[in-house]
């Protein structure tokens, strides 16, 4: 076990974790937001720089500080190693970059969007982003297309996380999306004139964090937050059979693997799970699904409508397209 | 005349060939590093020599080499990294073309240091004309028995194979080079863990510059102490540079590095001077990554010294009033260039070359081009100058790979030294309207121009 002290509190921790992980031991508001990495999904991380600390001390050994902020999620922590997040100014203040940077070329479509109310990049903007953007050139735009026939593209919404192309490398036989070209004009595409097609690949709409790939059985159905959710199981030759049922009244409108508070899948699900039994019978329903992240469902109504909670969602929901909608002021002379 | 080494033969009819370059003295380190030395011996000499990697941040090679892991059992990687597309950097396409043979004697020498059995040469994908001059070039090598099975001899066995790229700068970035020549998309790894444990195939591997390949066969022709009296201080022995701008001989030039800024800028033997008698504005002295400097700053730092070619002098200052000597891609613009114009280019070319990889890279190049266009082009307002130092204060540091800190630092350097003159875009957007405004109505800073 080595020791590791984030924002002043200490931890012990295997040898071989990183610091997220040892962040995440911990728990509570310590814990960097992460967008890209996910846990269950081999090589992930390093690329959206949402979970960039300082490293004050690098180990017992070498207690130097790191030169560069570091990308916790694939930094391991070292014996002895200090890290600070949220009690360091510019790890603060790069993150709010970085949601920026994230928004920039992002569509106001929070309103229209199937992910609003389970997405991370709203969840990450709220908590560490600025109260308005700063950008006013013209966004890059794509169009919505269907990557197979229960999967939509909204390229748009896409954070170039790299998630999806990682559940079709680990856990699909056969790769047939990926990303073509660079820069942000880098977008992800299917191989041409192929469509994804697979029976593990409903997890790559799990796995992204924010309204890029969504079920087309299920959009635009219902609002998230309208919506029951119900931890339930099958017995499934395929995969674990372990799913969150989506519910109104006794109609099953979606089906999705369970997340953890991080919104990490651990048992990803096979297709059929996801999209052939929509129905209750199908299913042993375990009890109502507890949903502890942040997030807009986290407030939702099991039992009966909590009003001040909705009202206070939905302002949230309008100061998140207020801040991202551009000051008039910018036209005026100077 | 400073000391010629690489181009010492440039001019010697027919040095393209094996047979001319053989008579000039050519692959004799084959012969010493093969038949008398040991690998280990080698790369001592290449420490001794002191010699610094030639493709822009200066690590030294002998250095570099002693980090391979050679405790594994795994096969060892050399690659050449011939993917030179900095703007302003020809200087390893000019070797290449002119003298294919010094990097195949060099590849030759420096794969036996590190114990390398099959090296590659990484080629831009746009010197498609040089293709065929390195493959004839190793064939050559091979019929006269310096590459394939044991070579003259010594039971060292090395295949050589030049891989052309597609076309995208980033590709230069070591271990998206090595992305790239496994097969896949050219996308920067995180570091640790540094090639040289984890590089090619997962194998340990160097990659290194053309220009500092082809300047070891030298090192270990004259060895390592005498090659590390040339030049000055800890900037050892000799350094191509590609002049381009407003100068009257742009060029590629091998220079003694301690070479005088000035000297190098105005005499006959290298520039030749600023073109058409006008003044001297501003230097990019090492490719367009690095900071650029206003005449008075480039010809002496800012204790008053003259600047000489070598990493330490053009660094002196650090970033707030020195630059690098980079990749020696060496960008000189007169009186007429516009500052604004010229960064909007280079911004133009990152926010291009992005590979999308990481937030702040992927959206903050665009921004910033964006932003620079609009100021170039008489819409900018006096609050995006801060705007464009603030962004690139958001992408420095906090990228996977050196492409970010590139296209940040010539925003903040340009800034930095000549914010007069966004300021006079954005003040009178109709003077500006016309590309060549400076041309038609130099921009006077008194601060800034010195006398040629
Ligand atoms: C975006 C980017 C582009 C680069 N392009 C080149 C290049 O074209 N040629 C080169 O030799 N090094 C290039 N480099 C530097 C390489 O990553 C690497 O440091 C170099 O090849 C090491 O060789 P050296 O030690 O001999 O200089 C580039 C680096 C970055 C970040
Ligand atoms: S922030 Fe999330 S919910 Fe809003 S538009 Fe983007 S992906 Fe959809
Ligand atoms: S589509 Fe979603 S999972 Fe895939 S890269 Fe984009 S944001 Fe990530
Ligand atoms: S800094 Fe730019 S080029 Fe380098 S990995 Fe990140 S996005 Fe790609
Ligand atoms: S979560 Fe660490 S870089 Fe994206």
């Amino acid at each position: 076990m080595i020791k590791v002290t984030i924002d002043g509190i200490n931890t012990e921790v295997p040898e071989g974790t990183t610091i997220l992980q040892a962040a995440r031991q911990i728990g509570g508001e310590i814990v960097p937001p992460a967008m890209c990495y996910y846990s269950t999904l081999k090589n992930s991380g390093g690329k959206c720089r949402a979970c960039l600390v300082r490293v004050a001390a690098g180990s017992a050994k070498d207690p130097r500080p790191m030169p560069k902020l570091v990308p916790s999620c694939i930094t391991m922590a070292q014996d002895g190693m200090v890290v600070e997040n949220i009690t360091n100014p510019q790890v603060l203040e790069t993150r709010k970059g970085v949601v920026e940077f994230l928004l920039l070329n992002h569509p106001l479509d929070c309103p229209i969007c199937d992910q609003a109310g389970e997405c991370d990049l709203q969840n990450f903007a709220y908590e560490h982003g600025m109260a308005k953007t700063r950008y006013e050139e013209e966004r890059r735009t794509f169009d919505p297309i269907d990557i197979g026939d229960k999967i939509k593209l909204h390229m748009n919404r896409c954070i170039l996380c790299y998630r999806c192309t990682y559940v079709a490398d680990q856990l699909t036989d056969n790769r047939v999306h990926g990303v073509i070209n660079r820069g942000d004009h880098a977008e992800i595409s299917t191989y041409i004139e192929k469509a994804v097609d697979n029976e593990f690949s409903g997890n790559m709409i799990d796995v992204c964090p924010v309204g890029a790939l969504t079920d087309k059985t299920f959009r635009f159905k219902q609002r998230v937050w309208f919506t029951k959710p119900l931890d339930a199981h099958r017995d499934c030759p395929k995969c674990s059979g372990k799913v969150v049922l989506w519910t109104k009244g006794n109609d099953v409108l979606r089906v999705t693997a369970r997340k953890d508070q991080y919104g990490e899948v651990k048992e990803f699900i096979c297709n059929e799970c996801r999209y052939d039994h929509k129905d209750m019978s199908h299913w042993t329903v375990e009890g109502p699904r507890h949903i502890d992240r942040g997030s807009v469902i986290s407030q939702n109504h099991y039992e009966k409508v909590d009003l001040v909670k909705l009202k206070k969602d939905v302002e949230r929901q309008l100061k998140f397209q207020e801040g991202k909608r551009l000051e008039q002021t910018n036209n005026s002379a100077e | 005349m400073g000391r010629k080494l690489l181009l010492k033969d440039i001019n010697v009819p027919g040095i393209k060939s094996f047979e001319v370059y053989r008579k000039q003295g050519g692959y004799a380190s084959v012969e010493k590093a093969l038949k008398t030395m040991s690998p280990d011996a080698v790369v001592e000499e290449v420490k001794k020599s002191g010699l610094r990697g030639r493709g822009g941040a200066g690590f030294p090679t002998g250095m570099k080499w002693s980090f391979i892991d050679k405790k594994s059992e795994k096969p060892r990687y050399l690659i050449c990294n011939a993917d030179e597309s900095e703007p302003g950097t020809f200087k390893d396409r000019f070797l290449m073309e002119y003298i294919p043979h010094a990097l195949i004697e060099g590849m030759i020498v420096s794969s036996f240091a590190l114990g390398a059995k099959t090296s590659y040469i990484y080629m831009r994908g746009e010197f498609r004309w040089i293709f065929p001059i390195l493959e004839k070039a190793i064939e050559e090598a091979r019929a006269a028995g310096f590459l394939g099975k044991n070579i003259l001899g010594s039971g060292y066995d090395l295949e050589l194979y030049v891989h052309s790229g597609a076309g995208a700068y980033i590709c230069g970035e070591e271990t998206a080079q090595i992305e790239s020549l496994e097969g896949k998309r050219g996308n920067p790894r995180n570091k640790p863990p540094f090639p040289a444990i984890v590089g090619l195939y997962g194998c340990p591997t160097v990659v290194n510059n053309v220009e500092s390949i082809a300047a070891v066969p030298h090192i270990l022709n004259m060895g390592g102490d005498e090659y590390a009296k040339i030049g000055i201080g800890k900037s050892t022995g000799t350094k191509l540079i590609s002049a381009s701008g407003h100068i009257n001989k742009p060029g590629v030039y091998e220079i003694e590095l301690g070479l005088p800024v000035e000297e190098f800028l105005n005499s006959d033997e290298y520039c030749g001077g600023v073109w058409k008698g006008r003044k001297l504005k501003a230097v990019i002295p090492g490719g367009s990554s690095v900071p650029i400097l206003p005449a008075d700053l480039f010809l002496k730092n800012a204790k008053g010294e003259a600047r000489l070619m070598s990493y330490e002098s053009l660094a002196d200052g650090g970033f707030a009033s020195g630059s690098m000597l980079g990749s020696g891609g060496f960008i000189v613009m007169d009186e007429t260039a516009c500052i604004v114009r010229n960064l909007w280019t280079f911004a133009r070319f990152y926010h291009h070359e992005s590979c999308g990889q990481c937030s702040p890279c992927r959206e903050g190049t665009g921004w910033m081009e964006k932003v620079l266009h609009r100021i170039e082009h008489g819409h900018g307002h006096m609050h995006d100058i801060d705007l464009l130092v603030d962004v690139a204060k958001k992408i420095e540091g906090n990228t996977i790979c050196p492409l970010g800190d590139a296209a940040a630092w010539p925003v903040a350097s340009a800034i930095r030294h000549f914010r007069e003159e966004f300021e006079y875009h954005i003040k009178y957007p109709e003077k500006v309207m016309n590309p060549k405004h400076f041309e038609i109505e130099p921009f006077r800073s008194e601060k800034n121009l010195v006398m040629a």
